[in-house]
């Protein structure tokens, strides 16, 4: 148990001389707090498992420091470092039973046989795998092989962390949504740090306490779900978080107005700094964007479709040549083929080059 | 049941069966043939029962104690093959690189010696291990062994043996090398993780993930070691006395040397029969070894 300090950490596949536009990390400095739950949510190629291997030591960062309550481990080899990890595919050891399995991080650290049976006897209770002690590993399904990964990463009761490369991807989805409760609730029980990696926003989302979104190899922001969906701090977060994802419009902003298209909406803070040169654009998420009949004063837009989620409906418009969803309210069906836009002002972030711009209220 | 009967199947097997009547039945029949029948003068048979058979099985008669000699010493060649080339080709594909520009170049060092014709290969060795000019066999003389393949049945086993293992240990480690490379990384990254040491590591991810390959390399290998001809032919001739007289070298003496033809076919067949029975014993035993052990 410790907390996890990564100072300017970066890294690159192609060695120190590589240009720093390719790494696959770009320099990052953060804290994992004891017993967080964390996700590290991005898509493929972001730079998240290369992340996580940098704190397991399976890779060996270019550059920066590794801190576990802060004593340096970066020179440290994976089996000193006393971390747990838990790979997309199940990894088992074949000759072995799934006891055998459970218990061999233990067995390797010379552990008492007393307390290794106890942990091995909880760790399987906790994910049902009680009944299949005995039995081979190899000729369990490949759920059951993936139970046994997390059992043998979650076997541990000193790890300063457990890291999870996406687990449950091989995992059928009705099960994947009961591991990752069970997950959760095992988080609460072990008092673990959990670091998550996965491309799924739904998996991050309901995990974690605290999401780390990456993209193209550096950490656009880090805060709760809320923070995520109520204010993204950059264009990539409002656009990969949310289903669907936010609205990104290029806009001209000037004190509390932005024009979108010729159309001027009103902001609930005052942007009269904005960065020279910048390119600026308003994000506004669809859930914040009613569709209404078209009215003077209202942004217009064409409708393409409405796609019925079932307790929501969305409207997949067209403003100009740029695509834009939003709500439609219960109830309200649309007159012909074109709308009419509200906005909730308070809802409006602007955004120079991408990133959030904290407006003055 | 309703099965809908369509013999016009037959017609597409047919060419293959008939290629196979000609390349291995005919000839298989022609062996049959003459291990049941004694020849007088030209060309003249007449029917022998099954009394090649029992005169070849019997150690009390001449030839049945050449059989059973040559049948000792084929096993035992096989064997210490066996002993030799599976542990230390799985030791040298280990220690072969994983990547890197070195993969190419080691992979084809290592494939070399199989590429050479038996022949070529017992060429080579027969002059090598002369204990006169013989770079190797010089060498050894002058470290002071008594080193003599054509004379002494201990030197005689060992150019055998190296030739061999020199030759197939190739073959080996490639297999196992392609087992090796077959595995995940996260495999490796897994037991680091769990602290295993390098042993356990070896012992419960890489032999177990490698058992399929070998049960194709020990199958390989006994086969064609076990049908071992070439070598000592061209590098002892058999000798020295029979001291490398194997079960193909006697059948090629008593076959084309003595035109002895009943026994031969007879000593073929129960020779064939020992392969394939020794190969299926193996394979089931290789691959049934898992099930036993579950329950």
């Amino acid at each position: 148990m410790a907390r996890i300090d990564l100072v300017d950490l970066a890294h690159s596949y192609g060695g120190n001389a590589a240009d720093p536009q390719s790494y696959a990390l770009k320099p990052i400095s953060m804290t994992w707090r004891q017993g967080g739950a964390y996700a590290l949510l991005g898509p493929s190629g972001c730079g998240k498992t290369t992340l996580l291997n940098l704190i397991s030591g399976i890779v060996t960062p270019s550059r920066g420091k590794i801190l576990f309550d802060g004593v340096d481990i970066t020179p440290l080899s994976t089996r000193k470092r006393n971390i747990a990890q838990v790979f997309q595919f199940p990894v088992i050891y074949d000759t072995m039973t799934v006891g055998q399995n459970l218990a061999f991080p233990l067995k390797n650290r010379g552990v008492p046989k007393a307390e290794i049976d106890t942990r091995v006897a909880e760790i399987a209770k906790l994910l049902d795998l009680t009944p299949d002690l005995k039995r081979k590993a190899t000729r369990l399904t490949a759920d059951a092989k993936q139970k046994i990964s997390l059992g043998r990463g979650l076997v541990r009761a000193d790890v300063a962390a457990v890291l999870f490369d996406e687990p449950l991807t091989v995992i059928d989805p009705e099960l994947k949504w009961q591991l990752r409760s069970k997950l959760k609730a095992l988080h609460r029980d072990l008092d673990l740090t959990m670091i998550y990696v996965t491309h799924d926003q739904t998996e991050a989302l309901t995990f974690a306490d605290t999401v780390v979104v990456m993209h193209d190899g550096r950490v656009v922001q880090s805060g709760t779900p809320a923070e995520l969906f109520d204010k993204p701090a950059h264009t990539f977060v409002g656009y990969f978080i949310g289903s669907p994802g936010m609205n990104i419009l290029p806009a001209e902003v000037r004190g509390r107005e932005a024009r979108i298209d010729g159309h001027a909406i009103a902001l609930d803070r005052s942007y009269d700094a904005l960065p020279a040169g910048a390119r600026i654009e308003v994000g506004v998420r669809p859930e914040f964007v009613d569709v209404t009949a078209p009215a003077p004063g209202l942004l217009s837009a064409s409708i393409e479709r409405i796609d019925d989620l079932g307790r929501v409906r969305f409207a997949r418009l067209r403003i100009g040549d740029a695509k834009f969803a939003a709500r439609v309210p219960p109830g309200f069906s649309i007159p012909g083929n074109v709308a009419g836009l509200i906005f909730d002002a308070s809802r409006v972030h602007v955004y120079a080059d991408s990133r959030l711009i904290e407006g003055a209220s | 049941m309703k099965k809908t009967l369509n013999n016009r199947a037959w017609l597409l097997v047919a060419p293959v069966m008939i290629v196979v009547l000609f390349s291995a039945l005919l000839p298989v029949m022609t062996v049959v043939n003459y291990s049941v029948q004694d020849a007088m003068a030209e060309n003249h048979f007449f029917w022998n029962g099954d009394a090649w058979f029992r005169d070849l099985l019997d150690p009390s008669t001449e030839i049945g104690a050449r059989f059973s000699g040559a049948l000792e010493r084929n096993l035992i060649f096989s064997f210490v093959v066996l002993l030799i080339e599976v542990p230390l080709g799985i030791a040298l594909s280990l220690a072969l690189p994983r990547r890197g520009w070195a993969v190419g170049p080691s992979l084809v060092l290592i494939a070399l010696p199989m590429l050479i014709p038996w022949n070529v290969v017992g060429t080579m060795w027969q002059i090598f291990a002369r204990a006169d000019i013989g770079l190797f066999g010089a060498a050894l003389n002058d470290l002071g062994l008594n080193y003599n393949d054509t004379q002494d049945p201990v030197s005689a086993w060992f150019t055998i043996l190296l030739i061999d293992v020199w030759h197939w240990t190739p073959l080996v480690i490639l297999l196992s090398y392609a087992g090796l490379r077959a595995i995940p990384d996260a495999f490796y990254q897994a037991a680091q993780i769990d602290a295993a040491s390098r042993w356990s590591v070896f012992l419960k991810i890489e032999l177990p993930k490698l058992q399929r390959v070998l049960v194709l390399a020990i199958l390989l290998r006994f086969m064609q070691s076990f049908m071992i001809y070439t070598e000592p032919f061209v590098v002892t001739g058999g000798g020295p006395g029979n001291a490398t007289t194997f079960l193909s070298i006697d059948l090629v003496k008593i076959a084309l040397g003595q035109v002895d033809l009943g026994s031969a076919a007879a000593m073929s067949l129960v020779y064939y029969l020992i392969t394939i029975t020794l190969c299926y014993i193996f394979f089931t035993a290789m691959t049934q070894l898992d099930l036993l052990k579950e329950e």
